[in-house]
């Protein structure tokens, strides 16, 4: 039942200070037509009725809190309570972006120490905070690559190379900042190969866009050839950081070559995901492109911090004001916890439940390419389809009903009947035993009645939806029936 | 024993994974990073969460803290009451540590929550379609220019000077990378608002969008109708709301709107020095195919029983790739649940109150300063919660230094942006001003100018 369908007329949730109008608010200076008529059908509900309706929703949300959340590419980690309670005192959330910059001190400590840390983190030599999402550092990133060549005068570099096994919001990125984007071929381990990478190389590249590790959860190990190639051509090398969970501690993207990074602080840095947001996705550059970072940037002087504007060559502004700065402060208080050590550790640990799994798993459902993985990896479900008539979304439905969260499916494009799987180091080993179990069992019941798996789940708030249908004769809002 | 509260393993674990893995130690699962990345990160070392909490409460306390202070300052931003069912709702771990509904049978709470949140923004716009949010009111602007260029081809947008600058400039990053003309169009310098006639002579057959504030950055209430007349058939009329003023104001979907945008912080959202907050995006159901973001939809289960899905991902990044209509991936769902939840309380009445409130003190403060000495209002437009006054004597940041001193947070200064309006400064009051700190106000000015 939606909140709509809860309202009484008359009802009302809220209470304000009794205070006498000044004017009985006469609208006399405003012409009529724009004045509102017909109100807003907002629901009329007492404040017990809504804290129900959420409540009786939030329920309905599986969640990192409520268990494993395998999900590939997706860092689901566990979120500390400590950044919640700190990124709600007042001091930090009541603070207007334009209160006189002496009066947030305390605030520009925390970005210019966040800024630092991540360029060490990373290797790279100054930072923005201001992007408020991965895919939006993505942009970022690119519109400092199309304004690098501008400034260079080689506007004839309008493409950007993406291998096909990257997120789709690379090339989606990329060309939301006007470039052409050419796609190439992953070789049979997975890797970028080198042959298709030097064909498509010439002086039309401004970028290439890798993840490394990449999205099948296996490192580039010829990343320093790539960033020579790309280098040698007058390239850009663009590092997709959402895989950085894997490699922290033990290799930086500044040290492997890359120019310029965007990190997912909602996913290596243990920011809660939001239901899809708020992120935030700081993008970090090598000298060379500092001064094309957005404004403000935060700087310390001898007065004390401050936000500097005056950055001749800058992109603009990517979005209002200094970004997502709540997220921004759980990622800081989360690095202040683990610090150098539990940072690598964490990473050190990823990798081992990744392989741990991947190990475990191989011997029910086949991987699609060989090898230690790194945080992640990508099972090939096309054995259980052939052999059972079971589809890799079967067995993730069936999933639901042993109350886990299914991994990836279908990414990335290049393997068929993907499952992509990324534990994360905040599990531990009785939970991926019981995991691997629990897999064991569905592919056991394919085996035996795979009408289960189909019809599956069973036992959630609502079975299977018909999401073709909803697509094509879209309900997008609540109307009160006639 | 393990030494870390977020890493469970312990050293015994440790040894049980690494052979079943077949490795002998940790190291071996690296042995494909090459060894020329060997380095030591310089960071702090780990610490305790009583450390790490009492450094952070240390630098809150460093910063003024809204609730401390009068507030007359709005520019964006707003210092709205925030009533406590939000917070004790939207910090459910079932809202906050949950990811995108990519498995909508364990995703209900989230994806109804969001279904209910685009009806609110359907409503209050007075258009058919709203997605589940956007970044921010920027980027929701500056992908509604983009959008608009989809719709009709065209490549010019005139964008009204008396929009936010923020937004503004925004437009102008993302659209710069699209070769997508972007041009101002001007205000009357007596009203505040876009004046017709100066708009007539800015249309032609390239002009994709005209996008306008409603109120505008003055707080002035522009007039849409007249807008909308003046444009052909194919220019889209784009509409930079504020979501509360649009209890009292003519929906901009009535009015002749196409696309509707904003930031929707002001809806139960801390100001949290300007985010995260949200942008809400609505528009015509025409234009459904071609608007950016994600989208809820109502569904049946195999069992007829109705449920939600996200709808119409052929248009976004994970499908369409290169194509997409738009790259955004994580919007601010956390925070359009919050403004759901805010909507809820509020209200139809409620928030119409909160709106006759705020609107009621920022007439009162108008009108009470229009008879001081050395203030003077720079607009005749009508307004809502904000208005521009100038100031004689010192200046607007001296201004604001004084009343600092005396625990009010005065006007936004407008010179750097607006260096045309000289020493003028934007009051904002909201219904979390009380009466009382608008009289403190008053004779604080009237000591200091």
């Amino acid at each position: 039942m939606t909140i709509f369908e809860k309202s009484v007329k008359g009802r009302k949730g809220y209470s304000l200070p009794k205070e006498e109008l000044h004017s009985e608010a006469s609208f006399s200076g405003i012409p009529g037509h724009l004045l509102r008529k017909d109100p807003p059908e907002l629901p009329e509900c007492s404040e017990v009725d809504v804290v129900r309706h959420y409540t009786e929703l939030s329920r309905k949300n599986y969640s990192v809190d409520n268990g494993f959340y395998p999900l590939g590419s997706c860092t689901m980690k566990y979120n500390p309570r400590l950044n919640e309670e700190i990124a709600s005192l007042e001091g930090f959330s009541y603070l207007h972006p334009y209160q006189p910059v002496e009066t947030i001190q305390g605030v520009l400590e925390v970005m210019y120490d966040l800024q630092n840390m991540l360029a060490e983190i990373t290797g790279m030599d100054a930072f923005t905070l201001q992007p408020a999402a991965g895919a939006h550092g993505e942009l970022t990133g690119m519109l400092i690559v199309k304004k690098y060549f501008e400034l260079r005068g080689e506007t004839q570099r309008k493409k950007v190379i993406v291998p096909d096994s990257a997120h789709g919001t690379n090339p989606a990125s990329a060309t939301m900042a006007g470039f052409e984007v050419v796609e190439i071929a992953s070789n049979e381990s997975g890797l970028v190969d080198l042959d298709n990478l030097r064909a498509a190389l010439d002086d039309t590249i401004a970028a290439i866009m890798l993840t490394n590790p990449n999205t099948l959860g296996l490192f580039e190990k010829d990343i320093l050839e790539i960033s020579e190639m790309a280098h040698k051509n007058g390239t850009l090398l663009y590092y997709d950081g959402a895989n950085l969970n894997a490699i922290m501690g033990h290799v930086r993207p500044g040290d492997m070559g890359f120019d310029i990074i965007h990190l997912n602080l909602h996913k290596t840095f243990s920011t809660p995901h939001g239901m899809g947001g708020p992120g935030s996705g700081p993008v970090g550059v090598k000298k060379h492109l500092e001064g094309l970072l957005p404004v403000p940037v935060v700087r310390l002087n001898n007065d004390g911090y401050y936000l500097d504007y005056d950055l001749p060559n800058t992109i603009g502004k990517v979005r209002s004001f200094y970004g997502n700065f709540r997220v921004i402060l759980k990622a800081y208080a989360y690095i202040k916890m683990l610090g150098k050590d539990g940072l690598k550790l964490a990473s050190e640990m990823a990798v081992l439940n990744a392989n741990y799994l991947r190990v475990k798993l191989s011997k029910l459902i086949p991987p699609s390419y060989p090898g230690t993985c790194k945080h992640e990896f990508v099972l090939d479900g096309s054995k259980l389809l052939k052999e059972y008539g079971i589809k890799t979304l079967d067995l993730a439905k069936r999933l639901l009903d042993y109350g886990l969260h299914p991994p990836t499916v279908y990414f990335p494009l290049i393997v068929h009947e993907a499952l992509m799987i990324e534990p994360t180091e905040t599990e531990s080993k009785d939970n991926l035993d019981k995991f691997a179990e629990t897999i064991e069992k569905i592919v056991e019941e394919a085996r035996k009645d795979p009408e289960i798996l189909k019809n599956a789940p069973y036992t959630t708030p609502v079975r299977r939806l018909d999401e073709t249908t909803a697509s094509r004769k879209p309900i997008l809002r609540w109307r009160r029936e006639k | 024993m393990s030494r870390f509260p977020y890493i469970p393993h312990t050293e015994s674990e440790i040894n049980k994974m690494l052979e079943f893995i077949g490795v002998k130690n940790i190291g071996e699962l690296f042995n494909d990073v090459p060894h020329v990345f060997d380095f030591e990160l310089k960071l702090p070392d780990s610490t305790d969460e009583f450390s790490v909490m009492r450094e952070l409460k240390t630098l809150a306390h460093e910063n003024l803290n809204l609730n401390e202070v009068a507030v007359f300052r709005g520019a964006g931003i707003y210092y709205h009451y925030i009533p406590s069912v939000i917070n004790a709702l939207a910090s459910r771990g079932e809202f906050l540590t949950a990811y995108t509904p990519y498995q909508p049978e364990v995703s209900q709470g989230t994806l109804q929550a969001l279904f209910e949140f685009q009806t609110m923004i359907s409503e209050l716009t007075g258009l058919e379609v709203a997605n589940s949010s956007m970044y921010d009111g920027a980027t929701a602007v500056a992908e509604a220019a983009l959008m608009a260029v989809r719709v009709n081809g065209r490549n010019k947008i005139l964008i009204a000077r008396s929009l936010h600058p923020e937004y503004r400039v925004v437009t102008k990053t993302y659209c710069h990378s699209q070769n997508i003309i972007v041009e101002e169009i001007e205000y009357s310098k007596d009203k505040g608002q876009v004046e017709p006639e100066h708009l007539k002579n800015r249309l032609d057959d390239d002009v994709s969008a005209v996008i306008i504030g409603y109120p505008n950055y003055f707080g002035i209430v522009e007039d849409l109708q007249k807008i909308k007349a003046l444009l052909d058939e194919k220019t889209l009329l784009v509409v930079v709301a504020n979501p509360i003023a649009l209890s009292i104001f003519e929906a901009p979907g009535i009015l002749g709107a196409d696309i509707v945008v904003g930031e929707g912080q002001p809806l139960g959202n801390h100001p949290s020095l300007g985010g995260p907050g949200l942008g809400f995006f609505a528009t015509r159901e025409k234009y459904v195919r071609k608007m950016p973001g994600r989208i809820i939809g109502e569904a049946k289960d195999v069992d007829g029983k109705t449920g939600y899905v996200m709808v119409l991902q052929t248009r976004e990044q994970h499908i369409r790739r290169k194509k997409a209509t738009s790259n955004i991936c994580s919007n601010h769902a956390h925070n359009a649940v919050i403004a759901a939840i805010y909507m809820s309380l509020m209200g139809k009445e409620g928030l119409k109150e909160v709106a006759l409130r705020s609107y009621d003190k920022a007439h009162y403060l108008f009108s009470q300063l229009s008879n001081m000495e050395g203030v003077k209002p720079l607009f005749s437009g009508p307004f809502f919660h904000e208005f521009v006054v100038s100031v004689e004597g010192l200046t607007v940041g001296e201004l604001n230094n004084e009343l600092l001193k005396h625990k009010i947070l005065g006007p936004m200064e407008l010179e750097k942006d607006f260096p045309e309006l000289g020493n003028s400064a934007l009051f904002c009051t909201t219904e979390a001003v009380r009466n009382e700190d608008i009289e403190f106000l008053l004779g604080r000015l009237e000591e200091i100018i």
